[in-house]
């Protein structure tokens, strides 16, 4: 396993070391997971998959849990679909 | 796409916590069939969630051993329904699991409790647990300012545990009163463990202001939170924070129990002595029967896989270690109680369901949660109320009289599956 996982936060690419999760990276980028029904930015809240504030598209897949997502290498994270 | 894997089992255990390790590896250790499933990436619960780059916790790595050497299946996912009694529908990474069991332990935990207050909502206020899940997960506290609030024993483990990892902790404030706290000490000394780990946290939060009688009543920021004002013994103080790591104790996550009928008194799972539910082939240990902490989820999860394969004199060796940390079971509920004042914490324009965005004053119009799911959408969002839930629970006394499956989001073809597994097979 590689000492650093590059991974891309919203086409920014931010390294982190193996075992981050996905929300981790997200919050690193000073990003938000994702933008309520209202309009306001949301960030993880819970930490383990039961709130999905922190869901976001993970290579693709939308909605994941993205506290329960380890990240790797190359991975592309979005959370402003 | 998903791929339907089919398998049986003589115990299936839901949850890879202290219970469920405890439970599956008893239970595999008399040479049944013993599945295991948890939706983390690893065993151990919440309790025993490893920090990056750390070793496992030693406790942890000692069960993980057990399950291994007694042939115990461990398999990733999460159970989302029950197409009929005796078997449960899991979604993993890229399987639906169909699981067909003849016993069935529901070792489910327990989750934080969330109360709304103006704020609430912004980005870096998390759970306290939530927040250590989130550093042991990666994210660097270095430097940062953190204030812990809410309720629980939880609060000080995460405040240690993030000041370790180089978090300045600006304050503790903990809504019991001084006088519930000192009972609380006072029923701790009966458990020579927890003396000891109190001391030691002690110890490392010396320098860290702790306040009892104190709760968080507003928070503030642009993109994210800047400031938390703080109701500190009955005076009002602002402080500015990177963080908030906020959580009011413990709830059990009973939607699988309900979801399966067992029968629920004061918002636990009922259990008799050797942790069976109302219904004969389904046992519950752990945080579901009663917050209770680890050695008592340990202790409860044995007894229900030992009682799970028929080996009940076994099991009635472990009662009197169970009944030694009932009084704890005890103390933490009353210890820890949430005063009524917080019933005025949110506002009412404040956010009380997260996931749809419903407001504390369109709640208020209604007088049950299944009259405010139905007309503001409250609790319908992909969180199923998990949030919500306990939050109106307290504020507005209402009770979530059902669960529907699915009792966690599952993928289109998840259910298109279980829609097939239903029809019957030509």
């Amino acid at each position: 396993m590689p000492d650093q996982l590059r991974v891309t936060v919203n086409g920014t690419e931010i390294v982190v070391p193996p075992g981050t999760t996905v929300a981790a990276a997200i919050v690193l980028a000073g990003q938000a997971c994702r933008t309520s029904v209202g309009g306001e930015p949301r960030g993880p809240l819970c930490g383990m998959g039961i709130c999905y504030e922190c869901r976001a598209a993970i290579d693709g897949s939308p909605h994941r849990p993205s506290c329960q997502v380890l990240c790797a290498h190359g991975m592309e994270i979005r959370t402003d679909e | 796409m998903n791929s339907l894997l089919r398998q049986e089992f003589d115990v299936l255990v839901v949850g890879g916590g202290p219970a469920g390790m405890a439970a599956a590896a008893r239970a595999a250790e008399c040479g049944l069939g013993v599945g295991i499933i948890d939706d983390n990436a690893t065993l151990g619960g919440q309790i025993w969630r490893s920090s990056l780059g750390a070793a496992p916790e030693p406790e942890s790595l000692n069960w993980t051993e057990r399950l291994r050497l007694a042939g115990a299946e461990v398999l990733r996912g999460r159970v989302f329904q029950q197409p009929e009694p005796g078997v449960l529908l899991a979604e993993g990474e890229d399987k639906l699991y169909a699981l067909k069991f003849e016993k069935l332990v529901l070792a489910t935990g327990a989750r934080e409790r969330f109360l709304p207050f103006p704020g609430w909502t912004l980005p870096n206020l998390m759970g306290a647990g939530g927040m250590q899940a989130m550093v042991k997960g990666g994210l660097s506290v270095k430097g940062k300012r953190v204030v812990v609030a809410g309720s629980g024993p939880l609060l000080l483990a995460v405040a240690a545990y993030l000041r370790r990892h180089g978090a300045q902790i600006v304050m503790i404030c903990e809504q019991a009163t001084w006088s519930s706290l000192a009972r609380f000490g006072l029923a701790l000394l009966r458990q020579p463990g927890k003396v000891a780990q109190g001391i030691q946290l002690k110890k490392e939060l010396a320098a860290v202001p702790f306040s009892a009688n104190s709760w968080p009543v507003a928070a503030s920021g642009k993109a994210a939170i800047e400031r938390v004002t703080v109701s500190r013994n009955g005076r009002m103080e602002e402080i500015r924070c990177d963080y908030l790591a906020c959580g009011f104790h413990l709830v059990p996550n009973i939607e699988l129990p309900l979801l399966l009928g067992c029968e629920i008194e004061n918002g636990c799972v009922r259990a008799d002595v050797l942790q069976r539910t109302s219904i004969a082939s389904i046992f519950c240990a752990g945080e579901p029967t009663g917050i209770g902490g680890v050695e008592l989820a340990l202790i409860e999860g044995q007894i229900a896989g030992l009682a799970a394969t028929g080996r009940d004199s076994e099991a009635q060796k472990l009662f009197r270690q169970r009944e030694k940390l009932r009084p704890f079971v005890r103390a933490l509920d009353r210890a820890f109680r949430l005063r009524p004042q917080l019933r005025s914490l949110p506002s009412p324009e404040t956010i009380v369901c997260r996931c749809e965005d419903v407001r504390y004053s369109s709640l208020r119009e209604h007088t049950s949660w299944q009259g405010a799911k139905l007309q503001t959408r409250c609790g319908m969002g992909p969180c199923q109320g998990r949030v919500c839930g306990p939050a109106t629970n307290f504020l507005l006394q209402w009770d979530p009289e059902s669960v529907r499956p699915p009792v966690f989001p599952a993928r289109v073809e998840s259910l298109a599956f279980m829609q097939n597994l239903a029809e019957p097979r030509a």
